[in-house]
């Protein structure tokens, strides 16, 4: 089989570069887009590279970034904006390969086989530049981890080859927290082992792996060594969906089980909207609860019947939530997950009961939908969520935005 | 959600008369500079997307000749800009 190749695009600094550009009164000064403080999203999520020298990081609160740099500019995102980004940019991928994976908004997988990888990496780099006014590091291999990887070796604006030739020598010396798929625990658990950089996970046996890290250890030694098969995706492929969930942080600490109710109510709209707007049914939910200690935890529980149900779902949630959490502390944030998805359009087991009820309620959820749809996400609420309007006042659906993969890597994972 | 748009000093934005071809392509065919005075087009010489780092921007440019000086002109999403010429 011929060789492949692969190049992974990372735009640079995505969302500050962007702003950098657009704005060019604050470009030479140190600048992050940091989310809104009193929505109590106050974070770092992009930074330029004089705030980098600063020792600003991705993820950390606006206040510490500010401690750090006095002079600091903090700008509000404008997501359509890195939108419109993102999509130029896959125009230009699209010129060279219909294999286009991309990754967040501002990465990309594209499989370029049969053509010179390091000279079309250098001709993206080229017209990202020219066209978009922003800076992409590509990196260039025989798989998607190693291209990857080489994206974040050089930076802005460079190529950089992994080749069987010289991976042993580039990659090897690593550590081991550059890997794709290698967070914080899992290097944790290397470490814990010796195992420190790429070139000592690739010489584990992977049957050692598999021990400490079941099925994920296997994966960690293929892409160590080079092995990883995986293809790049085509750009009107879709990922099959697994589950579908919204999570916020609410703008005050919620103190009690109506301020929950109201939150739960609000996500579980916002996600089974987009159940019936895919056309799923689901029969597992899941809640996600972190309190203002940011102490974290999961419950799931399994439906009677599958359901996109907006009622159904937020009293399953509602009742999880209930069996699980008796208020040690206030609760930071909430999340609501769908899994476990079934087609809605198959045949499904009624009950002989409720399914009268059921009918209904869904044609009302239809409706309200339909309304939204038309007239805006607040055309039409739930008496409970007026109940407390800055709470209730969130639509998860319509803001429902994707970050870059960097923010989770460099921030909120660790 | 909206996009926020950017004002600066040095992006100029221009009213511009344009044919629309039944083709599709667009040409610019005049333009007002922000002191009411208006200057045919007399050719456009290129078009390509391109970013205008002095004005913060970016959209098709179309290169043209206005009374023999070449000049810039961006057409971004909705509008037309230009870039300051002391920028």
């Amino acid at each position: 089989m011929k060789e492949r190749v692969i190049l992974h695009a990372d735009m640079n600094n995505f969302y500050a570069s962007v702003e950098c550009l657009h704005r060019p009164e604050i470009r030479n000064n140190p600048v992050v887009v940091g989310g809104d403080e009193k929505l109590r999203h106050g974070i770092v999520l992009a930074k330029n590279y004089a705030a980098k020298a600063t020792g600003i990081r991705t993820g950390e609160a606006l206040w510490q970034a500010r401690g750090k740099c006095p002079g600091l500019i903090v700008v509000p995102p404008n997501y359509p904006l890195y939108l419109r980004y993102a999509k130029f940019a896959r125009q230009i991928y699209a010129d060279f390969t219909h294999q286009i994976e991309p990754f967040g908004l501002d990465e990309a997988w594209l499989d370029v086989s049969g053509s010179d990888g390091v000279l079309a990496a250098d001709r993206i780099r080229e017209r990202i530049k020219g066209e978009l006014g922003v800076t992409v590091s590509l990196g260039v291999s025989y798989n998607k981890i190693f291209a990857k990887l080489g994206s974040d070796l050089k930076k802005p604006d460079a190529t950089t080859l992994i080749s069987r030739e010289n991976y042993q020598s580039v990659a090897w010396p690593l550590p081991v927290e550059e890997l794709l798929y290698v967070g914080s625990a899992t290097k944790k658990k290397l470490y814990m082992y010796d195992i420190t950089t790429i070139g000592e996970l690739a010489a584990t046996p992977p049957s050692f792996l598999r021990r400490i890290f079941g099925k994920v250890g296997d994966l960690l030694s293929t892409f160590a060594n080079g092995l990883d098969q995986t293809p790049v995706m085509c750009l009107d492929e879709e990922t099959p969906i697994k589950s579908i969930g919204n999570s916020t942080t609410t703008p005050r600490d919620l103190l009690c089980d109506e301020d929950v109710k109201i939150i739960l109510f609000v996500l579980c709209e916002s996600v089974c909207a987009r159940m019936r707007e895919h056309g799923f049914f689901c029969r597992t939910v899941t809640i996600t609860i972190r309190d203002n200690a940011l102490f974290c935890f999961e419950r799931q529980t399994k439906l009677k019947t599958p359901s996109h149900i907006s009622g159904e779902i937020a009293d399953a949630a509602m009742q999880l939530f209930h069996q699980n959490y008796s208020w040690p502390k206030p609760i930071r944030s909430i999340g609501v997950r769908c899994s476990d998805l079934i087609s809605a359009a198959g045949p499904l087991q009624l009950s002989i009961f409720d399914s009268e009820t059921r009918a209904k309620q869904e044609m009302l959820d239809k409706t309200i939908d339909l309304l939204r749809k038309r007239f805006g996400h607040f055309c039409i609420q739930r008496a409970s969520v007026s109940a407390d309007r800055p709470l209730g006042g969130i639509n998860p659906k319509g803001d429902h935005i994707i970050h870059p993969l960097n923010f989770f890597k460099e921030g909120m994972l660790k | 959600m909206r996009e926020e748009k950017y004002q600066n000093h040095n992006k100029v934005y221009v009213k511009v008369e344009a044919l629309f071809h039944p083709d599709g392509r667009l040409t610019p065919v005049a333009l007002w500079w922000e002191n009411g005075c208006r200057y045919t087009i007399d050719r456009v010489v290129d078009i390509c997307r391109a970013a205008s780092l002095k004005a913060g921007g970016i959209g098709m440019r179309y290169t043209c000749t206005v009374q023999g000086r070449q000049i810039y002109l961006f057409y971004e999403e909705d509008r037309w800009f230009m870039e300051r010429l002391e920028a």
